[in-house]
């Protein structure tokens, strides 16, 4: 221990005792930054009325009380079904987007992706208040299909910048070559180019997915009626009280967007590899 | 038959240019969805926001919601604490991420990608979850309070949520990742060599970092904490739900200005005001650094 503390931590020769305070620190920080994402899995698990921790009894009490509520399976049933179609509308709209953008040379493209990618920079609020103005004159308001464009509109961005590298990252000449051969555009994109740019594809979709599924401000003011979302109804209990079955949610929510983010990075890293 | 000749490959060409523009024209056509899109359910209602702040409760042209936001004591307050809020957030998360990225860049890289899971696992997670955690951390009778009597840290339970102190852990904890990504990337992307030729060169490790390291890092950390600070200055739940009601920023007037006084007016010049701030500061920032590339890790 004493020998790891004086040997060089740097090429300059700060030893690692000198640098000691760094690690401690880092340590703390790589606490804080996990513990709240993980603290509400084992509370949620709690029979107590009040969130504990450690629990003193375990149950599935909260997660019986989620799945038996009718509200509550509504609300997971809208949100699903949003971040699914938000997920259908975005990733194609994205992906030729971000195609057309890259292969067309015209003057404007890059005021056009500028503009493409603005929903990311308005504060949300304010996407939130517009599209419910909108919708209010379209009679869309509360309904799927307004909610779906809303955050199709906050998915697109992440599509267009994550198929937008990877069309950079990819050689023209072989679509080129395909087209020589006689392939129209169209298929020469389907046959050649998206095979290369699949993975990204598939990173784009998730990150689309997850964006609407995890997206609250928006969901409070265009989702109501019949069909709020899961988060709107969330948001909605915490104003009022802490509610465990939110931990239970929580939980659910904690694993799938791991599961979806660990697929993200197997997708990623077979690019790499191939 | 002659002149014919001379003409057709110049005929040829100028068509050729014809169908080389009616292509690019025909591929940019491609993004015509998502600029709808953007068009129909941003722009159009924005501009008609940015139309109704200027339209007074009569019905004509007016500056009153504009002079609403000078006049009254209550809306300079709302600014301030969005200032406030947006500055420490930002500091704090300078202070805590640039050693915490700093570190991370030293790591052999196999085991940074380690650590930065602790990083990317939050970052993943849904806003709601993680206020919903900080919420039940730090209640009167949370585990941090329980924790800290028991350590004798302080005697009774102190007030940390519904207030600035629990909005600012909140948003800490939230903003954190936006800062470390890029600042660690700037960071990794220094060639060592430079600060070798410093140590070569006579400079202490301190002085190498000061004059080298640091200003070499500081356009990744510059883009992070840009980011923090325009995202802070529209964030709206982590406030809305730690802050209890006594941390009341720009968005979250906006929201009340519409769900319980229904006035279209007042919100729009808050949201214009807000867009303005926002804008103008993405503006200055992409002269210096690419923003597409700072925010490529995902903003959701």
């Amino acid at each position: 221990m004493l020998n790891w503390l004086r040997s060089p931590a740097s090429d300059t020769q700060v030893t690692h005792g000198q640098r000691l305070w760094l690690y401690v620190f880092a340590t703390i920080v790589m606490i804080l930054l996990v513990t709240p994402t993980v603290i509400v899995i084992p509370m949620s698990f709690s029979d107590s009325r009040f969130l504990e921790f450690p629990p003193q009894t375990w149950s599935l009490r909260w997660y019986r009380h989620f799945f038996g509520s009718e509200e509550w399976m509504q609300a997971a049933r809208t949100s699903f079904e949003a971040a699914f179609l938000t997920m259908l509308v975005a990733t194609p709209t994205g992906v030729i987007a971000a195609y057309g953008l890259h292969s067309s040379r015209v003057p404007f493209v890059r005021a056009a992706f500028m503009l493409l990618i603005t929903p990311m920079m308005v504060p949300v609020v304010l996407v939130a208040i517009g599209a419910f103005y909108a919708y209010v004159k379209l009679h869309i308001l509360y309904t799927m299909t307004g909610l779906v464009l809303a955050h199709s509109l906050l998915a697109l961005p992440l599509v267009l910048i994550v198929t937008g590298s990877a069309l950079k990252g990819f050689d023209p000449n072989l679509e080129n070559a395909a087209r020589s051969l006689g392939a129209a555009r169209w298929k020469a994109f389907l046959t050649v180019t998206l095979p290369q740019i699949r993975f990204a594809v598939v990173t784009g979709a998730l990150l689309s997915f997850l964006a609407s599924f995890d997206e609250v401000v928006i969901a409070m003011f265009v989702s109501g009626g019949d069909n709020p979302t899961l988060t709107r109804n969330m948001f909605n209990a915490l104003r009022d009280q802490i509610d465990p079955t939110i931990a239970a949610i929580s939980t659910m929510m904690v694993l799938l967007t791991t599961a979806l983010m660990i697929l993200a990075q197997i997708f990623g890293q077979s690019k790499k590899d191939g | 038959m002659a002149a014919a000749d001379m003409s057709a490959p110049d005929m040829n060409a100028a068509g050729l240019r014809r169908d080389e523009r009616f292509e690019r024209l025909r591929l940019f056509g491609l993004s015509s969805p998502a600029l709808l899109l953007v068009l129909v359910i941003l722009v159009l209602p924005v501009g008609w926001l940015f139309y109704v702040s200027f339209i007074g409760a009569d019905g004509s042209f007016s500056l009153e919601n504009y002079a609403r936001m000078i006049n009254r004591k209550s809306y300079a307050r709302i600014f301030w604490t969005t200032f406030e809020v947006s500055v420490l957030t930002t500091g704090l998360c300078v202070l805590i991420g640039y050693p915490f990225a700093y570190f991370l860049a030293q790591l052999p890289q196999r085991f940074a990608n380690l650590c930065l899971i602790t990083v990317l696992l939050p970052f993943w997670t849904s806003l709601l979850v993680r206020t919903y955690a900080w919420l039940v951390l730090l209640q009167k009778n949370g585990l941090i309070n329980n924790w800290a009597i028991s350590l004798g840290l302080w005697d009774e339970p102190v007030k940390l949520v519904h207030n600035l102190n629990g909005t600012l852990i909140g948003m800490v904890h939230i903003m954190l990742p936006f800062l470390i990504l890029p600042t660690y990337g700037a960071m990794r992307a220094i060639n060592r060599d430079y600060i070798n030729a410093a140590a070569n060169l006579g400079a202490s490790p301190r002085r190498a970092f000061w004059t080298v390291f640091l200003p070499l890092s500081t356009p990744g950390l510059f883009a992070g904490a840009l980011m923090v600070f325009v995202l802070c200055l529209g964030f709206f739940v982590t406030p809305a739900v730690l802050g209890g009601g006594r941390v009341i920023m720009v968005s979250m007037k906006i929201v009340s200005n519409i769900e319980l006084f229904v006035n279209w007016g007042a919100a729009s010049a808050l949201g214009v005001v807000l867009l303005v701030l926002t804008g103008g500061l993405l503006w200055i920032a992409s002269r210096f650094v690419n923003l597409a590339a700072a925010t490529a890790g995902g903003a959701h």
